[in-house]
């Protein structure tokens, strides 16, 4: 069985009013089927309301389903005497770095996450210790999270995240509020986790620069899943993308345009030494 | 008209520990009908600028002048100022607060006061000017999605028909779509009323496909100030500040290095199609 | 006026009683407290000094900054030297116009200006030498017993914590929205009361959004990394007593026994 299995999956939010008739039901997930096998990077693309928060918050079971199925980690996510052991292994990172930080000292907050399991105390020092060098925040421990930078704060969420021992983690779109160095920054530590520790990522995003590192990409559209692959074959169908409100990194998109032009270019060019390459041939 | 920055220096929290000395002897004059993006790191100071030109914050030595007049002249209206040069923050949650969008987008001119019915027919050119449909007019301004609050907000300062507009940021967390509709109606605006823009901006792609001048702020100073050519000419020195230029302009280098002959600069997509498609024809 | 109070500020120093548990402390600035109000006459007034002497000495804490804190009560100190100045019966010294000034009055109001003055100064020591978690972590622990009679002893410390960490947030909040209302014309300062207060509404309604989001926020991102309330949950720094709590757990029972015995006996 795959770690993330979701067959059919729909969410609806529905609004009543006053006398609790129904008003208006909008249907956040339809039918979606996510599989995402153990120590995969899987990025979610989207644009805003395409229903990928809403896809990231069942995976935590923040939100409860309201038709099909989902399992996390071989564990229904509809019984919940599984809600706690699904929350500590698909651990999660939300959007504003701010309002995920509950302690007012960094090595405090990362401890937060253990102290809840009961974890022991000597047990809860090393992984706070082990978490925030896994992150390079170590030398941070001791400051307080207001005075850092925003891809800082992020690497301390996802810390404390990792002092849980999640084998997943999934980031609601945890680069939306930084600047670039600090999107760089903790797409680094993402990738290292990711690569060297073996933990499973879901990225949910819609820079499209972040899902050139991931292994495949789902593409939601209106609470569907309309596109799934590699960033490779998904970046080659530029127009589709585009008929979903996204867009394809800079690079992408001009080794598209020189192709339309009559350059004899591979499809779904990702980095600029690819499309050096492949000018050069030409040339 | 223009905006003449002279010798302008800013400390935060002056002779304490914590001393900053955000803005260090900033020249700078911006003409009237300029569309100008101002980059560069959180904390290089450019959001500190920004304040200083609408009189928000307050110089601590040197001078700013609008229009040949000292803002900092005692009898100086600086409160009407701040209807001529429009600033729009970041975050729209931080200004929106009325039960409708219309009445959102009137504060700015009531404030100036203009009578109720003066108030309302500027919002009325100014929603229309961000092209927000005129069925959303009425309903809360909580209710619209991210790139429509953003509208609302720089509708909320174009109500006051300001002569320079300033965004900061417009474009954090849109998505693409969302992303080119906003900077493609800022550059609309800039077309057909010659209205003076500041774009300030994380992203080299977007300013260097809408702006015409680019300033690059690091720590407290103006590090480049040239056509988006012309700075990012310099990338390696961008390089060595944390910045970069956009990946098409290293594309470029990397094409020329290769003995690809491309011709030019290019900051664009179509600036590079053009210069690949000549050196191919050769 | 709000730069002025230091109590609730940390001063952070590495000293005797930095180092104690701050439930020790908390009971010896409550001891100190009712000290303060139960002594008597001069060698009362002599104990309650050199015990306040003895602490500010071990605490490492400039004497200056602590005398910082008594600018924000200067007000209450003033109007109630002044009501026990005149307002007290007895022998007269001076006379004039409708006030007179007496002996039990001037000693009256020198001890209530004692008093006061080393109230705040006692119990700043208590806050310049121990962290905001600390003494929240303390008073969950030294409430404890309260939690048999259903009060959320836990929940209460969590609420003081979380709110410790949120008030700096808040306040850069107020002064981002205020900035953005400004640049739209807003005018904050002219005009009556009424006026004022309407002019509030601009910057209090995104204010307040803004913290209903963020406290939406930080409930699901608790409940995310496992957060169920205080059952079965382990302590990253937990609260333990040692030898110099016990000293000091003596040294205060001890002192408080002294003044009460010095106004017993004299």
């Amino acid at each position: 069985m795959n770690f993330i299995e979701a067959r059919k999956l729909v969410h609806e939010y529905i609004r009543r009013d006053e006398e609790g008739n129904v008003e208006s039901i909008l249907t956040a997930l339809n039918q979606v089927d996510l599989d995402v096998k153990q120590g995969e990077f899987v990025a979610v693309l989207g644009h805003n309301g395409s229903g990928k928060s809403t896809l990231a918050k069942h995976l935590n079971v923040l939100l409860s389903a309201s038709g099909g199925t989902l399992w996390v980690d071989g564990k229904d996510t509809e019984n919940a005497d599984n809600l706690w052991a699904i929350r500590q292994n698909a651990g999660m990172v939300f959007q504003n770095p701010d309002n995920q930080i509950i302690a007012s000292v960094v090595e405090e907050d990362v401890a937060f996450g253990p102290e809840n399991i009961g974890v022991p105390t000597p047990e809860i020092w090393k992984r706070v210790e082990r978490s925030l060098k896994s992150v390079g925040m170590i030398k941070y421990r001791e400051h307080s999270p207001n005075r850092l930078s925003g891809g800082q704060k992020q690497r301390v969420a996802i810390a404390g995240v990792m002092a849980m021992e999640p084998k997943c983690i999934v980031l609601d779109e945890p680069t939306a509020m930084l600047d670039p160095n600090g999107r760089r920054e903790v797409l680094d530590a993402v990738e290292q986790l990711n690569k060297e520790k073996g933990i499973t990522v879901i990225l949910i995003t819609h820079y499209m620069e972040e899902v050139v590192r991931a292994d495949r990409v789902y593409v939601m559209d209106n609470g569907k899943v309309v596109m799934q692959g590699n960033p490779r074959s998904i970046f080659s169908q530029v127009d589709t993308l585009k008929s979903y409100r996204l867009d394809v990194p800079q690079i992408t998109m001009l080794a598209y345009e020189l192709k339309k032009e009559g350059f004899n270019i591979p499809e779904g060019i990702l980095t600029r030494q690819e499309l050096v390459e492949a000018l050069c041939q030409l040339y | 008209m223009s905006i003449i920055l002279d010798k302008v220096n800013y400390v935060y929290s002056e002779k304490t520990a914590y001393e900053i000395h955000a803005l260090k002897n900033i020249n700078l004059k911006i003409e009237d009908g300029e569309f100008i993006g101002v980059i560069g790191h959180t904390g290089s100071g450019k959001s500190t600028l920004i304040q200083h030109l609408n009189g928000l914050m307050h110089a601590t030595s040197g001078g700013i002048y609008y229009n040949g007049q000292d803002i900092y002249d005692e009898d100086y209206d600086r409160k009407k100022l701040r209807g001529r040069v429009g600033l729009v923050f970041q975050y729209p949650e931080h200004q929106l607060f009325e039960t409708t969008i219309f009445a959102d987008v009137s504060f700015g001119p009531k404030n100036q006061g203009l009578s109720k019915k003066e108030a309302e027919l500027k919002a009325f050119t100014a929603l229309r000017s961000v092209g927000l449909p005129e069925d959303y007019w009425y309903r809360s301004p909580f209710e619209l999605s991210g790139g429509q609050k953003r509208r609302v907000a720089i509708a909320g300062v174009l109500a006051m028909e300001p002569e320079v507009l300033i965004l900061d940021e417009p474009t954090a967390g849109l998505d693409p779509r969302g992303r080119d509709e906003i900077l493609d109606q800022v550059a609309k605006l800039h077309e057909e009323r010659n209205m003076t823009i500041i774009l300030v901006s994380h992203s080299m792609e977007d300013v260097a496909k809408y702006v015409e001048r680019l300033i690059v702020m690091n720590q407290g100073s103006i590090m480049l100030d040239g056509t988006p050519g012309e700075v990012f000419a310099h990338y390696q020195e961008l390089e060595a500040v944390g910045l970069a230029a956009p990946q098409i302009t290293y594309l470029m280098h990397d094409l020329r290095k290769r003995g690809i002959q491309v011709p030019g600069i290019a900051t664009t997509l179509e600036e590079a199609k053009e210069a690949i498609l000549q050196a191919f024809k050769k | 006026m709000l730069r002025d109070i230091t109590i609730g500020q940390y001063y952070p120093a590495d000293s005797v009683i930095h180092r104690l548990d701050p439930r020790t402390k908390l009971m010896a600035a409550m001891l100190y407290i009712l000290s303060l109000f139960v002594f008597q006459g001069w060698a009362g007034f002599a104990a309650v000094t050199l015990a306040l002497v003895l602490m500010i000495a071990l605490s490492k804490v400039p004497f200056g900054y602590m005398v910082r804190g008594l600018k924000a009560i200067a007000v209450i100190l003033i109007i109630t030297i002044l009501f026990n100045l005149f307002l007290t019966p007895g022998e007269t010294i001076v006379e004039f116009w409708k006030l007179r000034i007496t002996w039990e009055g001037l000693k009256n109001a020198g001890f209530m200006a004692v008093r006061l003055t080393y109230l705040i100064l006692g119990s700043s020591i208590l806050t310049l030498t121990t962290t905001p978690n600390q003494l929240t972590d303390g008073m969950e622990k030294a409430l404890k017993p309260f939690n048999k009679l259903h009060v959320p002893v836990h929940e209460i410390s969590m609420m003081m914590s979380i709110a410790l960490r949120f008030i700096p947030i808040l306040i850069e909040e107020t002064d981002k929205i205020m900035k953005a209302q400004l640049a739209r014309g807003a005018d904050f300062e002219s005009g009556n009361l009424i006026k004022k207060a309407k002019s509030m509404v601009p910057l209090l309604v995104p204010l307040f959004i803004s913290a209903f989001r963020r406290a939406n926020d930080l409930a699901m991102a608790m409940e995310a990394r496992c957060y169920h309330g205080g059952d079965g949950r382990t302590k990253m720094k937990p609260l333990r007593y040692k030898k110099a709590d016990i000293a000091a757990y003596l040294l205060s029972a001890g002192y408080f026994a002294g003044v009460i015995a010095l106004k017993v006996l004299l």
